[in-house]
């Protein structure tokens, strides 16, 4: 191999540029993924000395039920983002429209994206309160004397969530739907409007296969996120009635920083980390990705 | 000829009542909840158990206000909220358009191997390193302290491959130019590349910003003391010590959401734009 001086030259302006970024990435990325590794075959409460567990932690997990009762709960959150994304589509098809005010509606629908989740969650857990709520204040008011006090309901609280989370989450899922319709080529819908094609048909034929990025993003983003839920169930349910708003990332946080169990927590982690890359891989062979990135 | 036009003027009127009709049912959805926070913390406390409930309260009192305000540093929390938010995006901004720059546009040896390594830990959930990292902070005593929550937040990938994918699009000829006039490599990368970028370093700014500002998880597990929480942590704090005075935990989560909603409605348009960008292109 030649080497001659130029060469060590870049090398040393490239690496002194990566230079931050590559310590930070050591110490912060690098180290801690190997470490949690390592981590997972671990049994280690942080104050005594680390033991060496093997695969222990792993056989653990596959016979924890209530790890399985995390896991539905989170496929339920899974299953109800095509009720969200329908309602977030709807939107956009309302926005965008050319309406006098609608940059308004497009404010006020954006708004609670961009507040504070915690403070959102306080609030809900206000409206869903059993006995001083407006929700079960408005169900009395017509006619239903019997609602269910919703944050305590083994039953309602995953429901309660799911409809706290739309309402927080659909102005950004909104905005990527509507950025996607303002690209679709006006020309698509003036030949079939010559070919007399109905709104239905345009919307089936036309829009709805132009908007199929935006989709396979939304739906990635979107159970990536029902994973990760945390400050929701932390704020509102506490992760109960009975578990029943536990979430795999409220699971770990629980583990590792209220029972001090670093390495089933890790094994934990490794594992939805295997969920979200399969999911990922699964999407992009199957649902389309490849082609939208090459 | 007129009976269509007549028809269709029909048609358009109905369609648009009707979507009017949507926007203002769902606009109200959206808006509810932050108009019940604002009545219920102008409440009298005994005042939130009249039924059916009062829109508009009944006297309505500012003393919830004062209460929270004193019976948490809320003052403290808003400037450390700032003050950490703050260096995080100057911080991260930095290092992500360093990289960015040298994987763009500098040539040296094992550069796209490294670009391939930071991709790929792009793929691994915050919660799998959350523990390590953890356990090192712990170790070297930072704990409890702002480094804590700045330091790590700075080195993310996301950044430099944001930044590597814009800098591309920069014409080459602009820092040849400058090259040829004897300019060094930081000066083009600090003079060029830098002020070119500044549409991409507001959009990505904003969202750093933001997701610091309202981060939960990681300034929760590494705070204890209050005087160095952020607001969404701190107002978690003051939720747990006063778990039913309704009209002052809604006080409480006004104060919060305040300075958020002022920002907001001055630049509504910019954020609207920049959340398309980064959730197309990031």
């Amino acid at each position: 191999m030649k080497i001659n001086k130029k060469q060590i030259k870049r090398a040393m302006l490239g690496y002194t540029f990566l230079g931050p970024p590559i310590i930070g990435f050591f110490a912060f990325t690098l180290i801690p993924v190997i470490a949690s590794l390592v981590l997972a075959f671990m049994e280690w409460d942080i104050i005594r000395p680390p033991v060496w567990v093997g695969f222990q932690n792993y056989i653990r997990l596959f016979h924890d039920k209530d790890f399985w009762y995390y896991i539905y709960n989170t496929v339920y959150f899974v299953l109800s983002l095509p009720l969200g994304l329908a309602f977030s589509l709807f939107l956009a098809l309302l926005v965008n429209q050319k309406l006098k005010g609608i940059s308004l509606f497009r404010t006020i629908y954006f708004f609670p994206v961009i507040s504070s989740v915690v403070a959102c969650a306080l609030i809900w857990r206000w409206i869903y309160n059993g006995d001083y709520g407006l929700l079960n204040a408005f169900l009395k008011y017509i006619g239903i004397y019997n609602p269910p006090n919703w944050l305590r309901d083994v039953v309602w609280a995953k429901p309660a969530l799911i409809i706290m989370g739309t309402w927080k989450g659909a102005g950004s899922s909104m905005l990527i739907y509507l950025a996607a319709l303002q690209s679709i080529p006006e020309e698509l819908y003036e030949s079939a409007n010559i070919d007399g094609a109905t709104g239905w048909k345009k919307f089936w034929h036309i829009t709805l296969p132009m908007l199929s990025f935006a989709n396979f993003y939304l739906i990635i983003t979107g159970i990536m996120g029902s994973f990760q839920v945390f400050s929701e169930p932390f704020m509102m349910t506490g992760g109960g009635p009975l578990g029943s708003t536990t979430t795999v990332v409220y699971a770990i946080y629980t583990n590792a920083f209220q029972q001090f169990r670093m390495g089933y927590a890790s094994a934990i982690s490794w594992f939805l980390f295997l969920v979200i890359f399969t999911t990922t891989l699964v999407q992009w062979n199957y649902g389309g990705g490849k082609k939208y990135y090459y | 000829m007129a009976v269509v036009k007549k028809k269709n003027k029909l048609g358009t009127f109905i369609k648009n009542f009707f979507s009017y009709l949507f926007l203002c049912i769902i606009g109200l959805f959206m808006i509810i909840p932050f108009v019940w926070m604002l009545s219920t913390s102008l409440k009298e406390p005994g005042n939130i158990f009249v039924f059916p409930p009062q829109w508009i309260p009944n006297p309505i009192v500012f003393q919830n206000y004062v209460n929270a305000w004193n019976a948490a540093p809320f003052g403290r929390f808003f400037i450390n909220s700032i003050f950490i938010s703050g260096s995080l995006t100057i911080g991260s901004l930095l290092t992500g358009t360093m990289a960015g720059y040298a994987f763009a546009r500098l040539e040296f040896p094992g550069r796209d191997k490294v670009f391939m390594i930071f991709l790929g830990t792009m793929m691994i959930p915050g919660q799998v390193t959350m523990i390590p990292v953890f356990i090192i902070l712990k170790y070297i005593g930072w704990i409890d302290s702002y480094k804590a929550l700045i330091v790590p937040g700075i080195f993310g990938a996301g950044g430099a491959f944001f930044f590597r994918q814009f800098f591309m699009a920069i014409p080459k000829e602009l820092e040849e130019a400058a090259i040829i006039d004897g300019c060094s490599n930081f000066k083009v990368y600090w003079r060029i590349i830098l002020p070119l970028s500044k549409p991409a370093l507001a959009t990505l700014g904003t969202f750093t910003f933001l997701g610091a500002w309202n981060d939960f998880m990681w300034p929760l597990i590494v705070l204890n003391s209050p005087e160095k929480m952020t607001l969404p942590v701190g107002l978690a704090y003051f939720t747990g010590q006063y778990t039913t005075d309704w009209p002052l935990l809604m006080a409480g989560s006004m104060i919060i959401l305040l300075p958020v909603i002022i920002v907001y409605v001055f630049n509504q348009r910019f954020f609207v734009k920049g959340i398309v960008m980064s959730g197309m292109k990031g």
